[in-house]
This record gives structure tokens, sequence and C-alpha cells, in this order.
């Protein structure tokens, strides 16, 4: 096993709800300093919940394919719901083993998810820290 | 033209004292410009210290003391004779090129640098000689002025001198980069800021591990690297100072060691160097940093200089042969040790971690030098550095490992366009 499976080239080079919404109800965006990348994502949000989603931006493979999931995983989910996803949520999607320099990348699009939507800064997993 | 001694590496031979390419296939490490492995007898000498004669330095009366006392001056000597440096004392042991030069900017920076005043800085500074300055202009209301690039990667020395003037305090300077690996005109930059009366600190963390830098010669003002890169262990560097700077400036750090008496509200300070070492220095990496020099001048530095310009230039002419490839900074022969590249349209940590997939290490990022990858309009570049002992095989596995990268990459058309060459400016 190795990060460059099929499922996450797929992600990576057809990624799903790539783009941005022309009027997002929540759009945040942040780069992970280890390596500069940069990941925004825009939802539109009506009772609660997430009826669209884009994310864009620009990163590895690893980053931009957890967004790719994230934003399948959260698309129709309420905001409550999609508060509780987790660090290891996101490491069970993509799958794979990851070290520590490319988990921030994994992690990365939930960050940003959790800053726009709940002003939560802290990495996934570091919130207690 | 070599020197009348010169003797070529015996790269097989020295390999031997690196256990870490003992595996089959060896590693293929590439990134020595971030740390360089360390060899057997650098771990040897450090494993005699903690196993034979374990003991904090300077005051103790009994033998093992003593012992690690000479031991630890004895490195203090060897370092300073490898760079000319005239006096042992001139020699600081810090923790690496960073603390050296945050010392410089504290204490030198904190009682000559005022508002009004100008620092020279180049764009292609690695964090740790552009953030102690930053901090410190915004202490004192001083300027920074950056020093552009041309867009072969070489300092704009006519820049250079038009940011010159006699409100320039100080010039920090790399000496060579270590994402592009230009070698500056170090000796011009010098003369130039001297013209006008401005101190200069040089960054020569990638500069002392590759060639022979003599600090009499190039007259420098404060000259900062580190142990982990030329061989030696972590939690070692050095600062090198005129002594007339260093005798004048205030302490760093305060504490044990640092002192001459110490009365409830006043001290008086040790001379120069002690005045500088506050606390319980490493001792170990300090040994092991002078073994680190004798490995080094015994394989020899015009040697080792050779070799990695061999690797460069080879790794220039193969990598160039890979489609979409771009390579940054100068040609191999204005260049030292490093080379940093970007594929088209795969981003450097995907670079980076299939290449580890096929045993080869090199780094992918923006190596610290955020404004130069900004300079350069790219988000990360990877980068493989090479050592003395690194061999022309390791770049042949570099450039497949670089095809195979493109095979998975670049299979079928994306729908999103990749942006891991493009920076925010584009």
């Amino acid at each position: 096993m190795n990060i460059y499976q099929e499922e996450l080239l797929d992600h990576y080079e057809n990624p799903s709800n790539y783009g941005t919404l022309p009027n997002p109800d929540i759009s945040h965006e942040e780069d992970n300093p280890l390596c500069g990348d940069r990941i925004r994502i825009d939802l539109g949000v009506e009772d609660g919940i997430i009826k669209k989603v884009r994310f864009s931006g620009h990163g590895c493979t690893i980053s931009l394919a957890a967004a790719s999931m994230l934003t399948e995983e959260i698309a129709g989910k309420s905001l409550a719901e999609v508060k509780q996803l987790s660090r290891d949520d996101i490491l069970e999607m993509i799958g794979i083993p990851l070290g520590p320099v490319r988990v921030k990348c994994a992690l990365l699009p939930l960050k940003v998810l959790k800053a726009g939507a709940y002003g939560i800064t802290a990495w996934p997993g570091e919130e207690d820290a | 033209m070599h020197t009348a001694n010169f003797r070529p590496l015996d790269v097989a031979a020295i390999r031997q004292d690196f256990p870490i390419f003992a595996t089959e296939p060896p590693l293929a490490f590439l990134d020595s410009a971030a740390s360089a492995q360390t060899p057997q007898p650098v771990v040897a000498a450090m494993d005699a210290y903690y196993d034979t004669y374990r003991s904090n330095i300077h005051r103790g009366i009994y033998r093992i003391s003593e012992e690690a006392t000479a031991q630890y001056e004895r490195a203090r000597e060897k370092v300073a004779k490898l760079i000319n440096a005239p006096r042992a004392r001139q020699i600081v042991f810090t923790r690496n090129t960073t603390e050296a030069i945050n010392l410089v900017a504290y204490s030198w920076g904190s009682a000559n640098i005022g508002e009004g005043d100008e620092i020279v800085l180049t764009v292609m500074e690695h964090h740790s000689n552009l953030v102690p300055w930053q901090m410190l202009a915004q202490r004192t209301g001083a300027t920074l002025r950056f020093v552009e690039i041309t867009d072969e990667g070489l300092l704009n020395f006519a820049h250079f001198r038009e940011l010159l003037n006699e409100k320039t305090k100080l010039v920090a300077v790399t000496h060579v980069s270590n994402v592009l690996g230009t070698v500056n005109p170090l000796q011009s930059i010098i003369d130039a800021a001297h013209a006008v009366g401005a101190k200069v600190v040089v960054d020569a963390a990638q500069s002392v591990p590759h060639f022979r830098v003599d600090v009499q010669q190039l007259d420098c003002d404060f000259l900062a690297f580190s142990g982990h890169k030329m061989c030696g262990p972590t939690g070692i560097g050095v600062l090198y100072g005129k002594l007339p700077l260093l005798e004048e400036m205030p302490p760093f750090l305060g504490g044990g060691s640092m002192i001459r008496t110490v009365e409830r509200d006043v001290s008086t300070y040790a001379d120069v160097p002690a005045k500088f070492e506050a606390g319980t220095p490493s001792i170990a990496e300090a040994i092991g940093l002078g073994y680190a020099v004798d490995f080094i001048t015994q394989a020899g530095l015009e040697a080792i200089h050779v070799h990695t310009q061999e690797l460069l230039k080879y790794a220039h002419q193969r990598l160039q042969e890979i489609d979409g490839i771009v390579l940054y900074g100068p040609e191999p022969h204005q260049k030292a040790g490093v080379l940093s590249f970007n594929v088209e349209d795969i981003h450097p940590h995907d670079i980076a971690g299939i290449l580890d997939m096929h045993g080869v290490a090199i780094r992918g990022g923006h190596h610290c030098a955020q404004p130069l990858m900004k300079k350069l309009d790219v988000i990360a570049t990877a980068r493989a550095s090479f050592y003395l002992y690194n061999t022309l095989e390791d770049v042949e596995r570099l450039h497949k490992g670089l095809r195979k990268a493109q095979e998975l990459m670049l299979r079928r058309s994306r729908t999103v366009a990749s942006t891991a060459l493009r920076g925010e400016n584009r």
C-alpha cells in the first residue's frame, strides 16, 4: 500500500466539487505553512443543511484528494453533523498510512471547513492540545 | 586547477563510514543541504565521551572533567583552523546557524542598530537570516532593504550597490543559497559593505560544508554555520566574530558559565567566548563537530567541492532530459551542492513522495525561503542536494524516479489544471 493508489489518484485527477460558489453563505481559505498549499471551501447552507459545496486551490495529491472526498462526504448533511467529523474520519477516508507531514496535507481541507463553518482554528486532532 | 596535494575523493571508502548506506539497494540520500549524514568516527567520538569521560566542563577538578574540557576546547580549535579564524576564542558554540544569527541580532543588533538605520538582505535568504532581522527592525525602527536576483538566479550586484548608503549599518547575506545553490560574490559584497561602514553577517550554513571559507581573507565581521550540515551532530552550531566586536557586545543569554562575578543586583561577565555560552553547552555535540571537521578535512574540502560539482553537472544534464522540468538557479559552475526543480503538473510533495517509494530521499517544500518562492513565482520546489558520499548512481536513481513519477501522475489528462508550479502572482 502506498499513497499513490488508484482511488486517491482518481480524486486528484478528477476531483468532485471543484470550483467556487457565486454567493456562498460560508467561504474560507487557508494555507498549510509547511508547503504553501492553499484550499478554499465555499458552502451554500439552507436551514442548517449544506446544500452546495465547492472547493478550490492548489496542493499535492493528498490535500486535493482529501478535499474531494470531504466535499462528497458533507454534501447534504447538517452543519451540526459535519461538526463531528474528526481527524480519524479523514484518515479513514484516505485509507492508507501517512507520515506526519502528509497528515497535515490530508487534514488541511477539514481545518479550512471547521475554521469557516465553526470558527475552530486548531488543526483537527489538536483541538485540546 | 587543483592545489599540489589534491587527491580525489575515494567515495567507496568514504561510504564505508556511513552505516546508513549499507542496505541493498543503498538509500539514495539527496537531502544533505537540510542535514547531512553522520559518519561513524563522529558517532564514535561522542560515544567515547558518554562511555568514558562523561562530565560537565570548565569547573570540574577531577580527571574526566578536565578531559571533557580539553576535548570541548580542542573542538573549538579545530573549527577555528577550518575557517582560518585568528584565535580559537573567536569561535562561539551555539545550537545552530539560527541561534548564531539570533545572537548577533539581539546582542550586536540591539546595541548598534537604531531608528532610521538600514539593514540590507537578499531575497534568497533562508528564514534564519531574515526573521531575526525583521524582529530587530521591529524593535528598533530600522528598515530592511532587499537585494533582488537576476533572471538567472544570481545576486543582482548592481542593485546591491544601489541599496548601500551611509544609513546601511549591516549587510546580512547567505554565502550559498539553500534553494538556488547560487554562490554569492561574497568578497565583493563584503568590500562594498565595508566601504560604506556597514558590518557583514554571513550565513555560511551551505558553504562551510562544501569548500574552504577563510574568514580572514573575506574580512567578514560575523559568520555562522551549523554542525549537522557538515557531517557533525545536530544541536551544535558556530558563530565566528571579529574579536573587538565580540568583546564590545553585551551578553545574549544570562546564566552560568557566562559570568565573572555575581552579586545580588549586578554581575560582571566572562571573557569571549564564555560570555556567549551561558549554561551547560552541547558538550558531546561540540566534540562530535570537532571530529566532523577532521573527517571533511581528511577527505579534503577541495576534493569534496570537485566531487559535488561533478554530481551537480551530471544532475543538470540528466534532469534537463525530462519533459516539463524546470531547473532553478544558475549554471552548475555558479552553484554549490543543491539543485531545485519542478516537474510540470506534479506537486513537489508528490515528487518527493514517489521518489521515496524508490529509495530516493529529496526535499519538497518552500525550504524556509518563502520570499524567494514568491520571487520565483512558485508555491514550492523539489530539491536534490549532494555531498561527499553521493554517487552518479544516486543521480541516475533520481532521474529514473522522476520518470516513474511522470508515468504515475500524468497518465490521464486532469480535469483541474495543476497549480503545483503556479504562484500567487501568475
